[in-house]
């Protein structure tokens, strides 16, 4: 049991996948401009991530054996298509729950994060529910990181940057910052 | 984009294409684009070359076979067929990297998986390899790679020697150096790529205000 509280800690804080692992910088500097936005987008970005980890895990048990050398291949293509399906069955059956997440799913399917997520389970040996807590831990800790930023940049917009680190230059100091802060995580945690 | 280039005189076609990505259109300093292994392999020079010639082996490999397929590949269907292009080249880099430089690829092998994902890639096959033929579309994919690989160089070579004080493992600054450790670590990516971005900013702003000087000293005359 704390074997997994430990998994979930360190994806979630120790080792956030946006600020240690540079993943899913995209969202990170595209999307966060407001808090409600990337409150949701996190939510969609957890469900996403789930959905990768149990895909993943099935593959690699049933399909990879076989055919290590189209891991990559099969990641990208069966992962895409089950969030596809799935998007289509929320809308079926809960539209209320597709209007809040919809707009965002098909972006984020691209995102390094979910990649990225499959290929370090695989990397780490985990098995199915590791592998559950792990995604949950990284969906966790790529929201606190938006919701973070998104709130930054909110109380930054009407401050008087000097004009030429305005706009993309100012978003990564501020990454910068908090990855700082992050990292006094690793000291809370005895490594595992 | 690429169409609106005007064509100069004494320079062919290819070669606009091919100057345009290392410095004017650079994916990573005016772009923004591939920031994940901008940042996340950069804590050495020697990471970021070899990441610089990983993404350059597959952006050449697919910009080719996308060009030379674009008749082929249907509409609707282009962009997962770029992405499985893409990811069979990221699968030979892989296993070539790991036979050929096992130290380099345990620290950096994840994110050699990762060159699938990243939108530089992509964008430059949806943008230019499948409307251009393929000489072109191999000059783009020359130099947007030798572009990305130029940042990647800069950004590890100044990660490196502030936060180990060496360049290629080779010692630089002597021992009297106290390195900055959070320049290999994370946040010393971010603070990397702000500073660099701010120069940048600096420069075109600095180019501005001289032209703006000339047109003004121009209308007096």
């Amino acid at each position: 049991m704390s074997d997994l509280a430990w998994i979930f800690a360190s994806a979630c804080l120790v080792n956030n996948f946006t600020l240690s692992y540079f993943l899913g910088l995209c969202p990170f500097f595209g999307v966060t401009g407001r808090i409600e936005t990337a409150y949701r987008l996190g939510l969609a970005n957890i469900f996403v991530l789930v959905i990768t980890s149990l895909t993943a895990s099935f593959l690699e048990a049933y399909v990879l054996v076989d055919a290590p050398y189209l891991r990559l291949i099969s990641y990208i293509v069966v992962i895409a298509s089950t969030v596809q399906f799935v998007e289509m069955a929320i809308k079926k059956l809960s539209p209320a729950l597709f209007r809040a997440l919809g707009i965002f799913l098909p972006l984020i399917t691209t995102n390094c994060a979910i990649l990225g997520l499959a290929i370090f389970q695989q990397s780490r040996g985990y098995d199915l529910v590791q592998g559950l807590v792990y995604a949950l831990g990284a969906g966790a800790g790529l929201m606190l990181a938006l919701v973070i930023m998104a709130g930054l940049r909110e109380e930054s917009e009407l401050n008087d940057v000097p004009s030429l680190v305005r706009g993309t230059a100012m978003s990564f100091f501020i990454a910068a910052i908090l990855s700082m802060a992050f990292m006094g995580f690793a000291g809370l945690f005895s490594e595992a | 984009m690429a169409n609106a280039i005007e064509p100069d005189e004494g320079r062919s076609r290819a070669a606009q294409e091919l100057l345009k990505g290392i410095w004017r259109e650079n994916p990573v300093f005016i772009a923004v684009l591939g920031l994940c292994p901008a940042m996340a392999v950069t804590n050495s020079l020697l990471n970021g070359i070899v990441m610089g010639l990983a993404t350059m082996f597959v952006l050449m490999g697919s910009s080719l076979l996308v060009s030379m397929l674009r008749g082929v590949i249907p509409k609707q269907v282009r962009i997962s067929v770029f992405i499985i292009i893409i990811a069979s080249f990221v699968t030979t880099v892989d296993f070539v990297l790991q036979a050929i430089a096992y130290e380099v690829h345990k620290e950096i092998g994840a994110f050699i998986a990762l060159i699938v994902v990243n939108c530089l890639i992509l964008g430059r096959q949806e943008a230019f390899a499948s409307k251009h033929p393929m000489k072109l579309a191999l000059a783009d994919a020359v130099g947007m790679s030798l572009g990305f690989a130029l940042a990647l160089t800069m950004i590890g070579g100044i990660r490196e020697i502030l936060g180990n004080g060496s360049l290629l493992g080779v010692p630089l600054l002597g021992d009297s150096f106290e390195p900055w450790v959070i320049m290999i670590l994370p946040p010393g990516g971010f603070l990397t790529l702000g500073l660099l971005l701010t120069i940048f900013a600096w420069f075109k702003a600095r180019a501005k205000a001289r032209a703006a000087l000339e047109t003004k000293e121009l209308s007096h005359v």
